[in-house]
């Protein structure tokens, strides 16, 4: 085989292979063009259980509901939805549990809808009234590490800590 | 409105229920909704497998979820009110959608919401849970009105191929409180240590 066909790794399967190497597997789900790929994989992949959610704070509640039940989960959803999970992170902040969500921002980078800025522009905030940790990626090579960071500190301390992954990193959606 | 909303048609009082209904409970782990519900479940005993709710209304049914997945060979039983329910209507349908044969969910429908002053609920207008269940696709949906049928149902193990929902009618009779552990992270680990889990 010629190494010059392989196509290079794409950072959502730097995603996916962080979430089998850390034995997540609970992945519920709103989804975004953002996240397909990755939604994908995760339906593709014996042992882990996709959530298709009618509404994000779903994901925050079932997310707990694994951890009590031993299993790892991470929330899948885009910024629109983050003011949606506002109460339910109570529940998280209350009984200490271990959370991790990965969202796909809109609204930010050459954005044609501007429906989606005023959320977008309060996404960090959200997260921070409630006590959650961000971390941004920027770059491809940004989101591995920051995965992998954050699913050892949630699952091995009980941290709560959403990654934001920035438009630019998902490329603006053409209309 | 169907007469099945009136809770002058049914006898059944929601200590008394949520009693029978964990008389035999075994291994099954309950987790219940905030207010009456988590009283109830408190006052039928208290136990390592409850996770008892005092806030994140409408919650209940995903955390049972999330837990149902988790323990596929154990019960796990989500014992909340209608308010509670309503709240989490969507969630009907994400259970539905992943159809645990282990989750089993009990609707009190006193058709009020109880904590806040008995304002009529939804339920009190018409809606009815048990068909919004049975519309997501749940195989096994009931509405129970009498103890008899409440006890045959509660020790009776899940023959449907998927989750069940029961709908139990309650009066508005409103005992006193009986207040479980507030401390959210206890609760937790007395859960999870209860599955073979120790604390983080």
């Amino acid at each position: 085989m010629n190494p010059q066909n392989n196509p290079p790794q794409r950072w959502e399967d730097d995603i996916f292979d962080c979430f089998v190497r850390h034995n997540v597997s609970q992945i519920p789900y709103v989804p975004d063009a953002g996240h397909a790929h990755l939604i994908r994989r995760v339906h593709d992949q014996p042992g882990m259980t996709p959530l298709v959610l009618t509404t994000e704070e779903e994901g925050v509640a079932s997310s707990c509901g694994a951890w009590l039940g031993g299993q790892k989960s991470v929330l899948l959803m885009q910024s629109s939805g983050v003011g949606n999970c506002i109460n339910m992170l109570s529940l998280v902040s209350n009984c200490n549990f271990p959370f991790v969500t990965i969202v796909s921002m809109r609204g930010e980078w050459g954005e044609f809808n501007h429906w989606q800025v005023p959320m977008s522009r309060a996404t960090p905030g959200s997260f921070e009234l409630m006590g959650i940790d961000v971390k941004r990626c920027d770059t491809p090579q940004d989101v591995a590490p920051t995965v992998d960071a954050a699913l050892y500190a949630a699952f091995a301390s009980e941290q709560k800590i959403a990654i934001l992954l920035s438009q630019r990193l998902i490329g603006r959606k053409e209309w | 409105m169907p007469e099945t909303n009136i809770p002058e048609t049914t006898k059944i009082e929601r200590r008394d229920a949520v009693r029978r209904i964990l008389a035999n409970r075994g291994e099954t782990i309950v987790v219940c909704g905030l207010g009456s519900s988590t009283y109830d479940v408190f006052a039928a005993g208290d136990d390592d497998r409850n996770f008892y709710l005092w806030g994140a209304m409408g919650g209940a049914v995903m955390i049972g979820l999330g837990l149902a997945i988790a323990q596929p060979d154990k019960p796990v039983l989500v014992i909340t009110g209608d308010g509670e329910a309503l709240m989490g209507m969507g969630a009907l349908a994400s259970v539905a959608a992943q159809n645990p044969k282990n989750l089993t969910i009990i609707v009190l429908d006193n058709a009020h919401f109880g904590e806040t002053g008995m304002q009529p609920s939804h339920t009190a207008h018409g809606v009815e849970l048990a068909e919004v269940a049975t519309a997501c696709g749940f195989e096994s949906t009931q509405t129970i009105v009498d103890y008899d049928s409440l006890d045959a149902y509660s020790n009776t193990p899940n023959a449907a191929n998927g989750p069940r929902l029961a709908v139990v009618k309650i009066t508005t009779d409103n005992p006193d409180r009986a207040l479980p552990n507030l401390d959210g992270i206890y609760i937790k680990n007395r859960l999870r240590s209860s599955l073979g889990f120790q604390p983080v």
